[in-house]
């Protein structure tokens, strides 16, 4: 079984800052850490390579500094690490980022599996998953909440989606992305850290790739981010005090407010 | 102060800090409430490798020595002294076996110890004998390929949890100190059964129980080394482990310094936060100045067990006294810092001044150390080494 997991390193907040005039993130004093999501797809990978033997790649799409999640990776027990950084990576929407991660995929051929998170907290579409299924054309399994069984060529999951859970199966090679009910995630190991902190992370350009300028960062991006704005706060709600009894009524003056209101 | 560590044994603290946090602090409360064994978290640590740091890389340890286990020990006691106990007593349980078992002994059972599937446990003190451990009357006879265990041992960390205990018994009661010896015994070993579980004042998250054998029957190849050199043994186990105590005592202190100075920025009285009172600023620097004395003790201890001095016996008990004495003083001022809330269980410090008094009883009471010293002091100067 190899088992590709992609990961994405983001700013260590939920609540990211928006530079108001450029558009753009406010990442200045902000560390860096490997997407919530993706530690649990990292985990998924790792539990299965532990079952089934094989390997686990980590794999990212970031500058220099993303290497860092990736001797994160190392450290809690993935077997190889792959960074795809290049200048003409840079400002990629999710179309491109996808079309990049599925051209190292192809590369990195013979792959079964890829696990990818949910979704990244700063950017937040879910399409990444997705789209490098797409891309290689390979089924996808998105908002997998747990992993049943991967036998015979074939990956039965179930997928958390509104109102119930959908019990899939699918062929292999197949693109999996991971909630975080999938699993507990294992701390590092000591052995892994002193892997990672000797590990030479291989590093991919655009050559390694053999995509064309055009396919990749801005240029091969359709998507451009024009606005991007906070909502405005909203305005703490009104406290009432009093007894059960003059609580209840002031309530039912409110929703009746309401609703004749409506 | 930076103590110029190396990469791997910083990395061990970084590791231990993260697991504290994530995996400790959440239960520690409970855990000593409960008086519960740590099952999960010696799981984690176990699959974090941090059993395989003191044991050699020929039998699947990491060989990171003496100051890895110091450093794991003072940052895991940081969190919860309890836990940080159930996971040293296996060091100072495999220690016999480390300094004086034979090749085929150690890979019997140091591969099985570093991975933290089995645990280990040191049995010398019984119910009559604790100071004094020449007075230990458990006995052991040769029969033929077998030695036959009867007698009891008593407050056996890890026991009932550990897989390897290494006991100390009279082979030869005539000759008293020098008839005693060395044993691996195995849990579920027909003859050897737990008894009594203690209720504990504190470090209520480790096990301390009563280890019963009635003609226990072993192997004759679990003797450690030869007959008779029992006590030798014991007493190698305990200088080579006391610095993990002290490790421990440095970092019990440590926490409640640390809750102390949050504590003492947070709360105000007459108007003002009580770090702001000269008097409690007076406390707080003599507190961390004991905790850095008492960590560079300890240290300097474990560097010259790494580097092969032979002789470190009188230091070992000077870092095992001073740092000890250091943390009952500490989280008892931690405790006066905290006023009427350290008194109390919703607050870390009282715990931490309960966990802090058994460093100064076990693995040789404080008066025990002091001895060790002075007669050292003694035959140093008639020797004329000083
Ligand atoms: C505030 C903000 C808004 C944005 N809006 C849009 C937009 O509307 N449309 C658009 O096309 N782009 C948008 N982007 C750009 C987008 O974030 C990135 O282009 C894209 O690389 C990743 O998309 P995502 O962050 O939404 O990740 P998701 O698609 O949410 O991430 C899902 C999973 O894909 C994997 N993954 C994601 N990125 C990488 C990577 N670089 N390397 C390895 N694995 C990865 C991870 O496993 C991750 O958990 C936005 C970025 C920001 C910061
Ligand atoms: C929680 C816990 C865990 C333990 N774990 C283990 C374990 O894993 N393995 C193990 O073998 N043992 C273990 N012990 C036993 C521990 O090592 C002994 O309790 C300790 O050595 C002291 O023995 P004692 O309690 O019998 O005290 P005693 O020897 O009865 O001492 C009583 C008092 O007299 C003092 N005293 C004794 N002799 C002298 C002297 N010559 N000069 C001056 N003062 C003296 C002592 O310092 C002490 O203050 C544990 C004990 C506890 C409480």
């Amino acid at each position: 079984m190899r088992i590709v997991v992609a990961m994405k390193q983001v700013p260590d907040t939920a609540e990211v800052r928006i530079d108001p005039v450029r558009n753009t993130l406010v990442r200045d004093g902000v560390p860096s850490i490997m997407n919530p999501f993706d530690v649990y797809a990292l985990e998924e990978g790792l539990r299965w390579r532990d079952e089934l033997g094989g390997e686990v790649i980590a794999l990212t799409m970031g500058p220099p500094q993303a290497e860092a999640i990736l001797k994160e990776a190392v450290s809690m027990g993935a077997d190889q690490a792959v960074l795809l950084s290049d200048r003409a990576f840079a400002g990629a929407d999710t179309w491109a980022t996808s079309q990049t991660l599925a051209a190292a995929v192809r590369k990195l051929a013979p792959i079964d599996l890829v696990f990818t998170g949910k979704q990244a907290i700063d950017g937040d579409t879910a399409q990444t998953g997705p789209g490098i299924a797409a891309s290689l054309d390979w089924p996808q399994l998105t908002f997998v909440g747990r992993v049943l069984g991967i036998e015979g060529g074939r990956i039965v999951v179930e997928r958390y989606v509104e109102g119930g859970v959908e019990t899939l199966s699918s062929t292999l090679p197949a693109v999996v992305t991971v909630l975080k009910d999938a699993n507990t995630p294992r701390m590092p190991s000591l052995r892994g850290k002193m892997k990672a902190r000797n590990l030479a992370v291989t590093t991919w350009g655009i050559a390694d790739l053999g995509l064309d300028p055009s396919e990749t960062g801005l240029d091969g991006s359709p998507t451009r981010v024009v606005g991007i704005a906070s909502p405005e706060a909203r305005s703490g709600g009104s406290i009432h005090r009093g007894s059960p009894e003059e609580l209840a009524v002031i309530l039912a003056d409110l929703l009746l407010g309401e609703e004749a209101g409506a | 102060m930076d103590y110029f560590l190396s990469d791997d044994v910083k990395a061990i603290r970084e590791l231990c800090a993260e697991i504290a946090e994530k995996h400790i602090k959440p239960v520690r409360e409970e855990l000593d409430r409960e008086n519960r064994f740590p099952h999960e978290i010696m799981n984690v640590l176990a699959d974090s490798d941090l059993f395989r740091i003191y044991i050699p890389e020929e039998y699947e340890g990491l060989g990171l020595g003496s100051m890895s286990l110091c450093v794991a020990a003072e940052e895991l006691s940081r969190a919860c002294a309890g836990i940080a106990t159930s996971y040293a007593a296996n060091a100072l349980g495999a220690m016999p076996i480390l300094l004086f078992g034979t090749d085929g002994q150690k890979r019997k059972y140091l591969p099985g110890l570093a991975s933290g599937k089995s645990l280990a446990a040191f049995g010398l003190t019984e119910p009559d004998a604790g100071s004094d451990a020449g007075g230990i009357r458990t006995r052991a006879v040769r029969d033929g390929d077998s030695y036959v265990l009867n007698g009891t041992k008593q407050w056996i960390t890890n026991g009932g949890e550990a897989k390897v205990y290494t006991i100390i018994a009279m082979t030869d009661p005539e000759r008293g100190a020098r008839g005693a010896s060395a044993f691996i015994v195995e849990d579920g070993t027909p003859g050897f059964t737990y008894g009594k579980k203690e209720d504990k004042m504190g470090i209520r998250a480790s096990a301390t129980r009563e280890l019963v054998f009635e003609d226990c029957r072993i192997p004759a190849e679990n003797l450690i080394a030869r007959e008779g050199t029992g006590f030798m043994v014991a007493m190698k186990t305990l200088d080579n482990s006391r610095p993990g105590v002290a490790a421990q005592a440095v970092g019990i202190a440590q926490g409640a310094l640390d809750a102390a100075l949050v504590y003492a920025s947070q709360r105000k009285q007459f108007g003002q936060r009580i770090d702001s009172f000269q008097g409690i600023q007076f406390m707080l620097a003599d507190m961390a100045t004991q905790v850095e004395a008492a960590r560079a003790l300890t240290y300097s201890v474990a560097r010259m067990i790494d580097a092969g001095v032979r002789k470190f016996e009188k230091e070992a008990a000077m870092a095992k006294v001073f740092a000890s004495d250091v943390a009952m003083k500490v989280t008892t001022d931690a405790v006066q810092i905290f006023g009427g809330y350290g008194y109390m269980k919703e607050y870390p410090v009282e715990k931490m001044m309960r966990d802090a008094k058994i460093t100064q009883i076990y693995e040789g009471t404080n008066q025990i150390q002091r001895n060790v010293i002075a007669s050292n002091l003694i035959r140093e100067t008639a020797s004329g080494a000083r």
